[in-house]
């Protein structure tokens, strides 16, 4: 790992201040950027470390919305009573990602800002219709995601927190690789304030919407509406775990696990 | 350079580090705490993890810095001054879970902030699924799951001894 100077700032706009330097690089959780600095795929002039931020921090409901900061760690959103209330499939996704050991450091802002293609959470922000708030603006989900490591988030912008609507149902389920316990390919499946949302992770560069689905599962909520439906393989990944037809048909297996989850 | 001020064990240190240095760096490097150990540098294996105010976390996956202010424990600060040792290492010496050794340390810390979280207490699954985050090369987990099954009985004040290993 090259050497970076270091910066620990106690309000957002110090952060903001910081990260003018286009070599500065955000520090949340950590357990994304530093393993690629040891790889050495980036050289930062600095690190601004966003964990003494009180306004990053907080999970709490706002009449049909969870709110949920973006410095949350996963572990203490799958823990949160809030949470388990509100939406249960995002306490179990956030119990059920990385080890324990990354649960405890890594957050859900991190994650979402990073948009690894195999990440859980844009598929549940996605999923739900979430709105990310950023320092700047508010982004619906549906314009956050543009692929492969890569959001709408602009040099100098930083998610703050990010709102939930409350659905009626929610599920997910994911074929995990078994060696890397990467998503191989997950479905997320939400009914409520933002319709039905079916959306697929993991499979493709990014998160997206699968509309025949979506429109099945609008006049028949069961597994059996989506048991019928075949995913094109154009446009999934393809590498030595799996074939784009592989995980085209994990995504109708885990599109029906994903509406058994949610009841 | 930065320097870090922290507990170890329920020592305080002031250590001048650089930005970049592990939190693993400094343990081994800087306080010459041998115990945790550096296994893959990839945060995967968990050999290197020690609680951080009571959390575990990967001390390779972790800067130095970022452990400003706060409450480190490694393998070393387990046992009591006497050398009576944790529960946790007790089981592991009882049901010789343990082959090489290279990811006890690692194993040890990574069971006892799992107990913790259990106090309902864990099956056998329950157990391998929460190691998941700690890898035994020479594949010797049927005896560590064993060990902590073992341990979480003493830890949780449901037994005052260890259950003896069958032979």
């Amino acid at each position: 790992m090259y050497d970076f100077a270091f910066h620990k700032p106690s309000t957002l706009a110090e952060a903001v201040g910081l990260l003018a330097d286009p070599d500065a690089r955000p520090l949340s959780g950590g357990q994304t950027i530093l393993p690629a600095l040891k790889h050495r795929l980036d050289r930062p002039s600095a690190l601004v470390d966003l964990s003494g931020i009180a306004e990053l921090r907080g999970i709490r409901r706002e009449g049909d919305r969870l709110v949920i900061g973006a410095m949350s760690r996963h572990a203490e959103i799958s823990r949160d009573p809030t949470v388990q209330a509100a939406i249960p499939a995002l306490a179990r996704m956030a119990g059920n990602l990385g080890d324990t050991q990354v649960r405890n450091r890594g957050t859900m802002g991190g994650s979402l800002a990073n948009n690894d293609p195999a990440a859980d959470y844009p598929a549940a922000a996605l999923g739900l219709g979430a709105t990310l708030v950023t320092n700047r603006r508010r982004i619906p989900a549906d314009e956050f995601f543009l692929g492969m490591f890569t959001t709408a988030l602009e040099p100098g912008e930083l998610l703050t927190g990010i709102e939930y609507p409350i659905p009626d149902k929610a599920g997910y389920a994911k074929m995990r690789n078994p060696a890397s316990r990467y998503v191989m390919t997950g479905v997320f499946v939400s009914r409520g304030p933002a319709g039905v949302r079916v959306v697929v992770n993991g499979a493709g560069p990014g998160v997206f919407r699968q509309a025949e689905m979506e429109a099945a599962l609008t006049g028949n909520w069961s597994p059996e509406a989506v048991a019928g439906i075949r995913q094109s393989p154009d446009a999934l990944n393809s590498d030595i775990h799996g074939s784009a037809e592989y995980r085209a048909h994990l995504v109708t297996v885990m599109a029906k696990r994903a509406v058994v989850d949610a009841g | 350079m930065p320097s870090v001020n922290l507990t170890v064990n329920g020592q305080p240190h002031s250590v001048e580090v650089e930005g970049r240095t592990l939190l693993v760096e400094l343990l081994r490097e800087k306080l010459s705490l041998t115990g945790t150990h550096v296994g893959c540098d990839t945060s995967q294996c968990g050999a290197c993890v020690v609680h951080v105010d009571g959390e575990s976390v990967k001390s390779c996956t972790m800067l130095a810095v970022q452990a400003e202010g706060t409450s480190v424990t490694t393998i070393e600060g387990l046992a009591a001054p006497d050398g009576t040792l944790h529960p946790m290492q007790e089981a592991f010496r009882e049901y010789h879970a343990l082959q090489c050794g290279f990811c006890t340390p690692g194993m040890v810390m990574s069971a006892i902030d799992l107990v913790k979280k259990h106090p309902e207490g864990m099956d056998e699954h329950e157990i391998r699924e929460g190691l998941e985050g700690n890898l035994c090369r020479c594949t010797g987990y049927h005896n560590i799951v064993k060990a902590i099954a073992a341990a979480q009985e003493v830890m949780h004040g449901r037994r005052t001894a260890l259950a003896p290993a069958e032979v």
